[in-house]
């Protein structure tokens, strides 16, 4: 085939989409990338190399793992102590399949109430969606701190929810729930609710209303129409929605800090104690480094799925 | 369908009660004569008006204030440029790591952000002497990280949903790249960029965890100021300041609601008028080919 | 019902010395392993209303973003005025385009919208506002001045988009599928304001199309565009009675076709052999053609006609109709063959509910004459 002779070279580089030729290119995509890899990527490294350091009296408070001891002599001290200790030691061992079983739970809660929630919105007459959806939203955009100390009101002994049941009659004695892992449940539940319900209603609101129609019409029934059509039809939702609440959820702070007890171990809370209360910096990083490999896997499923329900959006 | 409606009816209801209610108690126990919460002793502002002499706590909400105000601004800047180069460059070396970059900090939690930053700024502070110490400063880069990504999510869905035809018409008229920016493509996204500020000011305002890690002695956030007093137990002044959170939020999410759903209605009309000066144009044209 | 333009007897693609305005050189344009354009050579010249043709995926809308600017080309230059504009920016070509979506400004409202380019250059206000109204007035919509886009029906749109991508006086206007979005009867009313307002400003034309009766209405020239190739540039006329290849002749209009082979050629009176036909058939063919070159005879259902007494055509055929088609104006006919290949024709139904002249399974004997058949080598 002949070709005229306009350099290869030339036309590959030439040969991107119009904008990215722009002068502005370079910084249109440096400066966020920078930013992110210097605030958010840098920063997991530093954890890592500070979890291998041992603690110390020091400002900061920690050894440096690489030290010059004269004559160009450097020694290179790793302490890998602070892993096995994780793993050993059955308190931390327990704070984290402690957070991984609770996270769960609560995001299976968090999906059987949000789904016909969001389902109901989705199927409201049109001129609702929208303020439905605004109230869905509303609570999440109030504190999240002051949303739990709200719970502390209401479940503490002497709280509402006790005084509303002694009044009723329903019990005799205040019943314990604040500072349990029910409290716990209650105020994740609580505050991730919205978390469910967006992902799961934007994919409920795409579907084709006349798949259903047609399953109606080839012979199913509703209740099968659900299961066969519209629940793995809104999947992706279902996944997204569960990885939204799950992800933050194992290493969440402020819940069981302020409505568990003692007992809710959670890995969050125990990276806030061993961080502030007893200030060792390298086990706290050691706790992060962990929290971070386990939250790797959902993740990777929260990315697979979103990619796939932008995919499918038509 | 009919037929299951009270049954989501009742789903709907009942989801509601459960995200109302708490707010609620907050909000009618703040006009509690007592101190003590679960009395009922009459009603009273009076917690409203110690709100207003708690200088700390006035103090801490003014810095919030500040650090949201920027943190907010800077996001929506860096927000824009990721969701523009996402969006409009398809391939560059970096993209699969921007996009993982931006996603990540949506559910990162907070303790890992906070605790990984405080690291960084501790380590650049020995190697490069800035940040100096900890502060206003640090909190809002540690802000403007996490909020970006909010942004970036909102800016991205808005640029994508734009057809690129009209940018490519204003190059073709004539207009620079930049210019097109300015003229074309900023009005079109400004609800978004606007949205996604509001979301950065408020998430910036809320956040404890990873304040309390890049913090420094001199500056105390409001959350963590009601931090340590919601750990002594519930107090009337607390409920007094989530009556007006809620309510200053509430307003905004309200206006920003109206406003939403009566462009969406005109929309609709618009739609409508459209239909009919369709079908009179047909005429109209039938008319005259005749 | 469309005609054929009437063509100007000074073709400026005829004339040998004339420069063209558009030069495209051996352009390909590749995304990945995929030529989207595939080294294409045209010359446009000024005052055309020069039409691209194709089925979707045929790479005419990339050619078009080629020239407007939004693409570069992998291979191959392309001049404008004589000026190498391969790789120039869109902001600084002398070229408008008229966008499939219109891409109207929808913050902005029509004035403005028209007004846009005319900013960019600078021009004076007052001046700017004078243009305004001219195009205005040239599409016709002087009272939407003041709409917002959203506030149009499709077609006033159609008009909104034309006159802003006019207003600069750009010397060549690029359009993609003008006439996409718009109802069938206001597309063909459309067809003849876009001819009329092109031949008013004697601005160059390039329009992208996939409707084959949209370019034939409209366009002084035709490129017939397959698989990022051009198959062949002629003027509707020529395209729709010599098409070059099968492709050309069955893309435009139907056709008949049938295989065989050369058996001699006098002068330019070509016999040919077909087993499809069963005989022997009569073309008129000047190109030289050596005996025995399997050759395509391509007959537009129109020009075979029914033998009567009076009528001797050659290329006499008899047949069985199995098919009949009344589409209002004419009908068309499906006869078999003995040999079993089917051909069409088509009769004008001249008198309102005349007894159907023929029917079902009746025999009839058709013909064509000699001149009126394509002969399609390859």
């Amino acid at each position: 085939m002949k070709r005229f002779p306009f350099t290869a070279w030339d036309a590959g580089r030439r040969a991107m989409p119009l904008l990215s030729r722009l002068k502005g290119r370079g910084l249109i995509i440096g400066v966020p990338w920078f930013w992110l890899g210097l605030f958010f990527l840098l920063p997991f490294l530093f954890v890592l190399k500070i979890s291998l350091a041992e603690p110390a009296l020091a400002q900061p408070p920690y050894t440096d793992l690489i030290e010059v001891i004269g004559d160009g002599l450097v020694s290179i001290s790793l302490n890998f102590g602070n892993y096995v200790l994780l793993w050993d030691d059955p308190l931390y061992r327990g704070a984290l399949f402690g957070s991984i079983q609770i996270a769960a739970v609560s995001t299976l809660v968090c999906l059987l109430l949000g789904y016909p929630m969001a389902y109901a919105i989705a199927r409201a007459p049109s001129h609702w969606r929208l303020p439905l959806l605004m109230l869905v939203i509303l609570p999440f955009w109030t504190s999240f701190l002051i949303r739990v100390y709200a719970w502390i009101g209401i479940l503490k002994g002497n709280g509402l929810l006790n005084n509303f049941l002694l009044w009723t009659g329903l019990i005799d004695q205040p019943l314990e729930i604040l500072h349990t892992p029910l409290a716990v449940y209650i105020g994740i539940v609580y505050s991730y609710l919205p978390f469910v319900v967006l992902p799961l209603y934007a994919t409920l609101i795409r579907l084709d209303l006349t798949l259903l129609e047609a399953a109606a019409d080839l012979g199913c029934r509703p209740w099968k129409q659900f299961l066969l059509i519209t629940l793995p039809l809104s999947l992706p939702g279902v996944i997204a929605g569960g990885m939204l609440v799950f992800i933050p959820v194992v290493g969440e702070f402020v819940i069981p800090d302020l409505l568990g007890g003692p007992d809710t171990l959670m890995i969050g809370k125990l990276m806030w104690t061993e961080f502030f209360s007893n200030k060792d910096w390298p086990l706290a990083s050691s706790l992060a480094a962990v929290l971070l490999v386990v939250l790797i896997v959902p993740f990777v499923a929260l990315r697979h799925f979103e990619q796939k329900a932008g995919e499918e959006q038509p | 369908m009919k037929r299951r409606f009270p049954l989501l009816l009742t789903f709907l209801v009942f989801g509601y009660a459960f995200l109302y209610g708490p707010i609620l108690s907050l909000i009618v126990y703040s006009f509690n004569e007592s101190r003590l919460v679960t009395v009922w002793a009459g009603f009273s502002t009076k917690w409203y008006g110690e709100l207003l002499q708690n200088d700390q706590l006035l103090g801490a909400a003014w810095l919030s204030v500040k650090i949201a105000a920027s943190t907010a601004t800077g996001a929506v800047i860096l927000g824009t440029l990721a969701a523009m180069a996402l969006v409009r460059f398809r391939r560059f070396r970096g993209r699969g790591s921007l996009q993982v970059m931006v996603t990540a900090p949506l559910v990162m939690p907070e303790v890992i952000i906070g605790l990984s930053l405080l690291l960084l700024f501790v380590a650049m502070q020995e190697t490069i002497g800035w940040p100096s110490g900890r502060g206003q400063t640090t909190i809002t880069i540690a802000h403007m990280t996490f909020a970006m990504a909010y942004v970036t999510v909102i800016v991205q869905s808005r640029l994508a949903h734009m057809d690129q035809s009209l940018e490519e018409a204003a190059l073709d008229l004539g207009a620079r790249p930049v210019k097109v920016f300015f003229t074309i493509t900023l009005p079109l996204i400004a609800p978004a960029l606007m949205a996604g500020w509001l979301l950065a000011f408020t998430l910036s305002l809320d956040d404890l965890v990873v304040a309390s890690f890049v913090s420094g002695p001199g500056a105390t956030t409001l959350p963590m100021v009601v931090y340590s007093s919601v750990r002594l137990g519930v107090s009337p002044e607390i409920n007094a300041l989530a009556t007006i959170i809620v309510l200053c939020v509430s307003v905004a999410v309200l206006i920003a609601g109206i406003l939403l759903y009566r462009q969406e209605k005109r929309a609709q009309r618009e739609q409508n008028m459209l239909n009919a000066t369709q079908a009179a144009d047909v005429a109209e044209r039938a008319q005259a080919s005749r | 019902m469309p005609n054929p333009r009437i063509f100007k007897p000074e073709e400026p693609w005829q004339a040998p010395e004339g420069e063209p305005i558009i030069r495209i050189e051996n352009v390909s344009k590749r995304f990945g392993d995929f030529y989207a354009v595939d080294d294409v050579s045209l010359h446009i010249h000024a005052g055309e209303f020069f039409s691209l043709l194709g089925p979707s995926g045929c790479g005419k809308t990339t050619l078009l973003r080629m020239l407007a600017g939004f693409e570069i080309p992998t291979e191959g230059r392309i001049f404008i005025d004589g000026q190498d504009m391969t790789a120039v920016a869109p902001y600084e070509r002398s070229v408008n385009m008229m966008f499939q979506s219109y891409a109207l400004f929808p913050h902005m409202n029509v004035a403005d919208n028209i007004a846009f380019g005319l900013k960019q250059e600078g021009m004076p206000k007052a001046e700017r506002e004078t243009r305004v109204a001219e195009m205005l007035s040239l599409v016709q919509i002087e009272k939407l001045a003041s709409r917002k886009p959203h506030q149009l029906s499709g077609g006033q749109r159609q008009r909104v988009a034309l006159a802003r991508a006019l207003a600069k006086h750009p010397k060549i206007l690029l359009l993609d599928e003008p006439l996409g979005a718009l109802d069938k009867k206001l597309r063909e009313q459309t067809q003849f304001e876009l001819v009329n307002i092109q031949e008013r400003l004697g601005i160059t034309f390039i329009v992208v199309t996939h409707d084959q009766e949209e370019a034939m209405t409209m366009s002084s020239r035709i490129a017939l565009m397959r698989d990022g190739r051009v198959e062949q540039v002629d003027p509707p006329r020529r395209l729709y009675e010599y098409p070059a290849s099968r492709y050309a002749a069955d893309f435009i209009g139907s056709v008949n076709l049938l295989e065989g082979f050369v058996l001699s050629q006098e002068d330019n009176r070509v016999l040919v052999r077909s087993e499809e036909a069963g005989i022997d058939l009569e073309v008129i063919h000047s190109h030289p053609l050596i005996a025995g070159t399997p050759v395509t005879l391509a007959v537009r259902p129109e020009k075979v006609r029914l033998q009567n007494a009076e009528s001797s055509l050659p290329n006499r055929l008899r047949g069985v109709i199995k098919e009949i088609a009344y589409l209002g104006d004419v009908s068309i006919y499906h006869v078999e063959l003995p040999t079993g290949k089917r051909i069409q024709f088509t009769q004008s139904n001249i008198q309102a509910l005349a007894e159907q002249p023929l029917t079902w399974d009746e025999e009839v004997e058709l013909g064509w004459p000699a001149n009126s058949c394509g002969v399609l080598e390859q």
